[in-house]
């Protein structure tokens, strides 16, 4: 008899470009909604940044948080306390001892925000003027760090870092954390601020950005034949992972199970995913081996897919390879299409829109495909949401980030 | 230009305020920023900053440590105006 515990997950928090918690985002993306808008901001004109749009939070912190919250935490922590606090709430605040609690928050540009102010008090006012909670609100652990503070976790707080697959990679920790017998309960998910000229300029430099200031809100278009790129957005997703024991122990309500969780990095290049997609490959056969399920087990996807021309059809190939034939019973769906990309907070949020699909049996749209890429060999859901199938079903979320990590995470009904 | 001490005290509630989410009127002379006020040695510090700024005057951190009061705070400032 196995002694390792199934993690479920219990509470699911989030403020996001399509809303500022879990419930408003699932149903603007039910609705096909897109949260990119041309910025109110000169910072186009001002740097000669070639996009002039973002995917920004639909509620900003400072309507939520109070005047101390925000002036001591990095945009980034703000976003994932906010979203923190939801997802305790949405768990029942569990009865945990501290000492089995932990949280793992993952940013995978850490607190630019902080950093650049400094930067720029520093040179504008001298040393004398730069404020003394600079390092602790810039560093990539300080999200981490808030929410262990929080919620008083004891059983360790982490931040794994891996660009675009952070949040996911802290998902897939937490649940670690839990199986390995170092935590009953685990706050885990990403976030991320970097709306800022400097990594928008950044970005832009490394031709990754839609261009298409003309039209915002079509410009992420996964798996669409005239994509150019993603969409840079804001936000955090968290949920929280409990043992299924101590889950059933305290009655809670149970939207999904994290059943398998893949990792690989592909040796390869600092920014481009391998052209075979080996590692994207082997981390998605890694999940479904971890999780103990088939290829006939999985009903849908959430992709990586991020809008960029390369990217997208590399991991489409590899869910066709991964899944062989059983592939064609998967609704794919590329849900940046409306949030754009949030970074380190992707992973989190699209494992939410993961275990919400699962959960009321509904795969999201995605939107903006108005002539399929040719070379897509899934069958992507477009325009409105796809009913999932009734009894025992399953789904992989991908999760893909600079430097080659790949995460994938299976997830099962209950 | 030179503040007055009431301009001093209502200047420096305002950012303690914004430090610790206190209301202005608790941040009386008599209070102790660390008894009362509840405030850490990196909120301090965060203050003085902010003071330095506000009231264009210097508060070495050998001084920060006798400033056990708000209106320590007060009559340092409007001593070191220049």
């Amino acid at each position: 008899m196995s002694t390792t515990p199934d993690v479920v997950i219990t509470g699911l928090g989030a403020t996001t470009p399509l809303g500022g918690d879990v419930p408003s985002t699932w149903r603007a993306a039910l609705a096909g909604e897109s949260g990119a808008r041309t910025m109110d901001n000169d910072w186009a004109a001002t740097y000669e940044i070639p996009v002039s749009f973002a995917a920004q939070l639909r509620v900003r912190p400072e309507d939520v948080l109070s005047r101390p919250e925000m002036k001591r935490m990095d945009p980034s922590a703000q976003y994932a306390i906010i979203a923190t606090r939801e997802a305790w709430a949405d768990a029942g605040t569990p009865d945990v001892d501290p000492e089995r609690l932990g949280a793992v928050v993952s940013s995978g540009i850490g607190g630019i925000w902080t950093t650049l102010d400094a930067w720029d008090t520093l040179r504008e006012k001298g040393a004398r003027r730069v404020l003394p909670m600079t390092v602790p609100m810039l560093m990539p652990n300080s999200p981490a760090a808030y929410v262990e503070l929080e919620l008083g976790a004891r059983a360790g707080a982490h931040a794994l870092v891996s660009a675009c697959a952070s949040g996911a990679e802290a998902i897939g920790y937490g649940v670690e954390m839990i199986r390995s017998g170092r935590a009953d309960v685990v706050v885990a998910g990403g976030t991320e601020a970097a709306i800022h000229p400097m990594p928008l300029a950044a970005f832009a430099a490394s031709r990754t950005l839609s261009t298409r200031n003309d039209d915002p809100a079509g410009a992420s278009r996964p798996y669409d034949a005239d994509r150019d790129g993603f969409v840079l957005g804001e936000g955090a997703g968290i949920v929280v992972l409990e043992s299924a024991q101590h889950a059933a122990a305290r009655g809670a309500r149970v939207y999904a199970r994290i059943a398998g969780v893949g990792l690989s990095s592909d040796g390869y290049h600092i920014t481009s995913p391998e052209p075979g997609g080996r590692g994207q490959i082997s981390a998605m056969r890694a999940a479904l081996s971890d999780a103990h399920v088939s290829a006939s087990d999985i009903v849908h996807v959430n992709a990586h897919a991020t809008s960029t021309v390369v990217g997208d059809l590399i991991e489409a190939r590899g869910v066709r390879e991964v899944l062989g034939a059983d592939a064609d019973r998967v609704a794919l769906s590329a849900t940046k299409s409306m949030t754009g990309h949030l970074l380190g907070g992707a992973g989190a949020l699209e494992t939410i829109f993961t275990v919400l699909a699962l959960h009321d049996r509904l795969a999201p749209p995605t939107i903006n495909v108005s002539q399929p890429d040719p070379e897509l060999v899934l069958d992507l859901v477009r325009d409105t949401p796809r009913a999932l199938p009734d009894g025992q079903i399953a789904a992989v979320n991908n999760s893909f980030g600079f430097g080659g990590h790949n995460v994938a995470l299976v997830v099962a009904s209950v | 230009m030179a503040y007055s001490e009431q301009e001093i005290l209502t200047g420096l509630a305002e950012i303690v305020s914004e430090e610790t989410g206190l209301p202005t009127d608790s941040v009386s002379p008599e209070k102790s920023f660390t008894d009362d006020l509840d405030i850490d040695s990196l909120s301090m510090m965060t203050i003085v900053t902010l003071a330095e700024e506000k009231f264009s005057v210097r508060i070495p951190d050998e001084e920060v440590k006798n400033l056990a009061t708000v209106g320590d705070a007060v009559s340092y400032i409007n001593g070191a105006q220049a």
